[in-house]
């Protein structure tokens, strides 16, 4: 029931309480008004009514403004405002925020979903791994909410064959396996949570000890005794030798289902392909951040090579931060957007050499070489987060798996990609108040 | 921008081909305004009452889809947003992030100073400038007007940088602003609580506001087109920055989502982004992860369209990626950063010093010149025109030939008989091959140098003055 009464009446019952505002009361219909004599409203009670009867006319303004009714014209010209600018432009002022919903749509072209590939193969389907990596299967650019990411960034750490020159950085973490590529990987494995490991064979390059590809097939071996994730298996780069040692490695790895590092332009595309194909592993499609270099060299290895699609990763190179990170990331998001929107010669997921990133000089000199610079800092802290953030902006661009060197950087950048990527808890934290916190 | 043809331009432009723009003919002028490398005002003519119509059209079709907002005054003003398109290889991105640096107002001023000091004057040398950053951002832990008014003057007193007032406090805010009005500063933040205090201040001193809005986009846009329609469209978005888990993650969404529809047309909010990834020190105790994880939000959200920070970590190794990822994202993917082609002489050469052959690309002449300038070895650098490439990539595509270096020497007028006493060019270790190719063409001695520029030193130490003089 609504109970109807006389402004008067609403005074006196209010009179002694502090009103502010009145919540909660409707006020319809013609209202009487009295405010003369002894017994007139009091004023807070008068100004409280006032503004919310203000307030509300406003709000119907809006309304009527909404409909397409000039309002403020009315307003503007029943209380003289045209012809009083200077009058406080905040009475003018809305006193309640104008309501609007955001909508934005996903993308309607990413029809095209990017290849899944499995690296590694458990006894189930004839190798002795005890996990296997699935990367790709991807709908949208990486992380985004037009679709889900079926799977999670993958991280690969590099073992040597050999000792090699490192930043200082990164030997201090391997001086005590840096002559033994079997217990290297499995110290990657344990301590540093690698998810794949990466044999390098750079010795049999005849520049270095031209080792045997027979001998650097032993250390294949070795590696794939010593643990059972699923590995990656580069050869020296040289472009004759590498042809012969990567068919070896993949005859002795014969049902493992390892990646193949790397096809390329360069050298005989053609046997490592056949060897990838006749022992049942994964070809990496290196090229070097050219794009159409890329589609010919995938599809060679399609057409010319048959090499299923999903044996295929693509490597696009990566260059390190500040020296030429812009063009592999942008050679990166070409590609994945390219694949998405149905170009079938780059629906592939891709992997990163991030290690390259060591190549900067600001990962591993002591300091600037240049007085005018700023203090660089201790480059134990640099060197990891040079590594980070090179591989970091590469899985936005769309890159799958990452072959690493640095465990901090290993490790930063599975709590960032998996963070993104949706898996990984934390406490909820109020930002509300970010501006008094104390950091 | 609402077209993307010089013709379409071309329609609104005089059509006398005068020349006074720089350009040819008016179709030349029209394309440079489809890529943005020219302004339409640079066009006077069109500046003419006349033309009015027609110039307020087309200024209308060529702005920017993101608004460009800025803050500061003067030389270091900072211009924010004025995007147009999601990836960079579809045009390039405009107005780099800008970084700011926080200070508080419950500081020591020794403190604040320093703190100051050191934020203004962080720089790194990168092809041909200084990477520096950008802002102060001065933040009220006090929420007392007086004490947030005097460090905000001492900052103020201390640099030129463009200046954010942080204070959710209207008072405090005003406080601040009394003291800068003249300076710009942006106002952080309106939010649902305190928006039309706010708005009131920024109307009256005519300065750009943050509309901040934790993880509630409809509220953000709310706010967005009640302060548009109360007057000021210099606005930026912070959709919140959170710095964990799948906060995040909805976080890092929200950056793309907003971007997305700004870009799709949706001029409600079509703003710059603000992103603080100074809240990685409420997730973290540990200075180094804090300063780890601020600069790992920092790259994804200078990736994902942030147009703004608010930043807490001053460590160089923190520093140092930010600065450079951001120039990597938005540096013009359209033109390699070249130097002029030339004959360039480092320190003070005389006819005895070495004559060091390296290329056009910036990168790797400013390396090269920076590791000879350093280590104060005086030499001719000759700047091959590679059309901008290194010297791997130029070799590898052939645009560093025996041929090439030969066509430089003639065309910089140097005559290595006459200006040399030993007619011997030293080539980059990358390019040994060329070594016999370049000794045949120029009839100079070549030696090959080391691959890497910053062992020229300890090379020359070995080979130079050559022997065979
Ligand atoms: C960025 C890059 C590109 C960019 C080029 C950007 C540019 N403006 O140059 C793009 C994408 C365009 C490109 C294209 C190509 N690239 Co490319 N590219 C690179 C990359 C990633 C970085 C190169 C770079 O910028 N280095 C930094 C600069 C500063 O180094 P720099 O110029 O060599 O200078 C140093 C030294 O040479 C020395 N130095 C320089 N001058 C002097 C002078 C003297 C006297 C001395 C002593 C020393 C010295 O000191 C400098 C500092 O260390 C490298 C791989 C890598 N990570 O190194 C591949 C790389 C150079 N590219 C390569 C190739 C094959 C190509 C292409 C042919 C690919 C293709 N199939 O199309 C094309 C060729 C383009 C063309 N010529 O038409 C190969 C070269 C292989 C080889 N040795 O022949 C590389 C090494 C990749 C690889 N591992 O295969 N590339
Ligand atoms: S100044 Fe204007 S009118 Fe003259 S040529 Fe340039 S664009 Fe045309």
């Amino acid at each position: 029931m609504t109970k109807k009464m006389k402004l008067a009446q609403l005074t006196d019952m209010l009179q002694d309480l502090n009103v502010e505002a009145l919540e909660g009361v409707t006020i319809e219909g013609d209202i009487e008004l009295d405010i003369s004599g002894g017994g007139g409203l009091n004023p807070e009670l008068a100004y409280a009514i006032g503004n919310e009867i203000s307030h509300m006319s406003l709000h119907m303004a809006n309304i009527g403004r909404i409909l397409g009714f000039p309002a403020e014209q009315l307003l503007a010209s029943a209380f003289g405002m045209g012809e009083m600018p200077e009058m406080d432009p905040a009475l003018a002022r809305p006193t309640e925020l104008m309501s609007s919903k955001f909508d934005v749509s996903k993308i309607e072209n990413w029809r095209n979903k990017i290849q899944e590939v499995t690296i590694g193969a458990t006894a189930a389907d004839g190798g002795s791994r005890k996990s296997t990596v699935t990367i790709g299967g991807e709908n949208a650019l990486p992380y985004y909410f037009d679709a889900e990411m079926p799977h999670k960034n993958h991280y690969t750490m590099d073992v040597f064959d050999m000792p090699i020159g490192m930043a200082k950085a990164v030997k201090g973490n391997y001086e005590d396996v840096i002559n033994d590529p079997a217990e290297w990987a499995k110290k990657v494995v344990r301590e540093f949570n690698a998810d794949m490991v990466t044999v390098h064979l750079i010795s049999t390059d005849p520049l270095i000890h031209d080792t045997s590809a027979r001998e650097a097939a032993n250390v294949v071996e070795d590696v794939l005794q010593a643990v059972d994730v699923p590995i990656v298996i580069g050869g020296s780069g040289n472009p004759e030798k590498d042809p012969e040692v990567l068919e070896k490695a993949a005859e002795v790895s014969e049902g493992e289902r390892v990646l193949l590092a790397s096809a390329s332009l360069n050298l005989d595309y053609e046997r490592i392909a056949k060897a990838a194909i006749d022992y049942g592993h994964v070809v990496l499609s290196w090229t070097q951040l050219e794009i159409n270099a890329q589609k010919e060299l995938n599809r060679k290895l399609m057409k010319q090579c048959g090499v299923p699609r999903d044996s295929i990763v693509m490597d696009p190179t990566t260059a390190a931060l500040g020296y030429g990170l812009d063009y592999a990331y942008t050679n990166m998001e070409r590609i994945r957007l390219a694949g998405l929107m149905g170009d079938d010669e780059l629906t592939f997921p891709m992997s990163s050499g991030t290690t390259n990133a060591w190549g900067a000089r600001e990962a591993w000199m002591v300091k600037s070489p240049l007085n005018q610079d700023s203090d660089w800092g201790p480059r134990e802290y640099r060197g990891p987060i040079w590594e980070i953030i090179t591989g970091l902006s590469l899985s936005l661009a769309g890159n799958d798996m990452f072959m690493m060197m640095h465990p901090t950087s290993v490790q930063v950048m599975k709590e960032i990609t998996g963070t993104l990527y949706g898996s990984i808890e934390a406490d909820e934290i109020d930002i509300q108040n970010w501006i008094g916190a104390e950091v | 921008m609402k077209i993307n043809s010089p013709l379409e331009a071309y329609k609104y432009l005089p059509a006398t081909n005068c020349g006074e723009c720089g350009e040819q003919t008016c179709m030349a002028f029209a394309a440079h305004l489809i890529d943005r490398s020219l302004k339409l005002e640079d066009c006077k003519p069109i500046l003419d009452e006349k033309f009015k119509k027609k110039y307020d059209e087309l200024t209308g079709l060529l702005a920017p889809e993101i608004r460009e907002v800025e803050i500061g005054v003067g030389d270091k003003i900072a211009r924010v947003g004025g995007d147009d398109v999601l990836y960079r290889h579809k045009l390039t991105f405009f107005d780099q992030t800008a970084f700011a640096y926080d200070v508080w107002d419950t500081m020591e001023e020794a403190d604040l100073v320093e703190r100051v000091n050191k934020i203004q004057d962080f720089r790194k040398f990168y092809i041909g400038e200084f990477l520096q950053v950008d802002m102060i951002a001065v933040r009220s832990t006090s929420d007392d007007p007086a004490k947030f008014a005097a460090a905000v003057k001492k900052v103020a007193e201390t640099t030129d940088l463009p200046l954010i007032l942080c204070s959710f406090n209207p008072e405090v805010l005003k406080a601040g602003l009394e003291v800068t009005k003249d300076r710009n500063p942006l106002i952080y933040a309106a939010n649902k609580d305190n928006w039309q205090q706010v708005a009131d201040l920024v109307l009256k001193y005519d300065v750009p506001v943050t509309l901040f809005s934790p993880n509630d986009l409809d509220t953000l846009k709310s706010m967005a087109v009640t302060f548009a329609e109360m007057g000021t469209e210099k606005i930026i978005l912070d959709p919140g920055t959170y710095p964990t888990g799948k906060q995040l993650k909805e976080t890092f969404n929200n950056f793309i989502k907003i971007r997305r529809a700004g870009i799709d047309g949706d001029r409600d909010i079509a703003y710059p982004i603000m992103a603080v990834p100074l809240t990685a020190w409420m997730a973290h105790d540990d200075p180094v992860d804090a300063s780890y994880w601020e600069t790992v939000v920092t790259s994804v959200l200078t990736i994902r369209y942030g147009d703004i920070m608010i930043l807490h970590s001053t460590e160089p190794y923190a520093m140092l990626p930010e600065l450079h990822i951001r120039d990597t994202i938005y540096t013009d993917p359209r033109k390699p950063v070249a130097v002029d082609p030339a004959m360039y002489k480092v320190g003070d050469p005389t006819s005895d010093s070495p004559v060091l052959v390296t290329t056009n690309f910036a990168l790797t002449y400013y390396t090269v010149e920076s590791d000879l300038d350093s280590n104060k070895i005086d030499c001719f650098l000759w700047a091959i025109d590679t059309d901008g490439l290194g010297v791997e990539a130029a070799v590898a595509g052939g645009q560093l030939t025996g041929s090439m270096v030969k066509k430089a020497i003639e065309d910089s007028g140097f005559d290595m008989k006459k200006d040399t006493t030993h007619n011997t060019i030293v080539l980059p270790g990358l390019a040994a091959r060329l070594q016999g190719d370049v000794e045949d063409e120029t009839g100079a001695n070549v030696l090959v140098g080391p691959a890497d520029s910053g062992r020229i030193p300890g090379w020359m130490e070995k080979n130079w003055p050559p022997e065979n003089k």
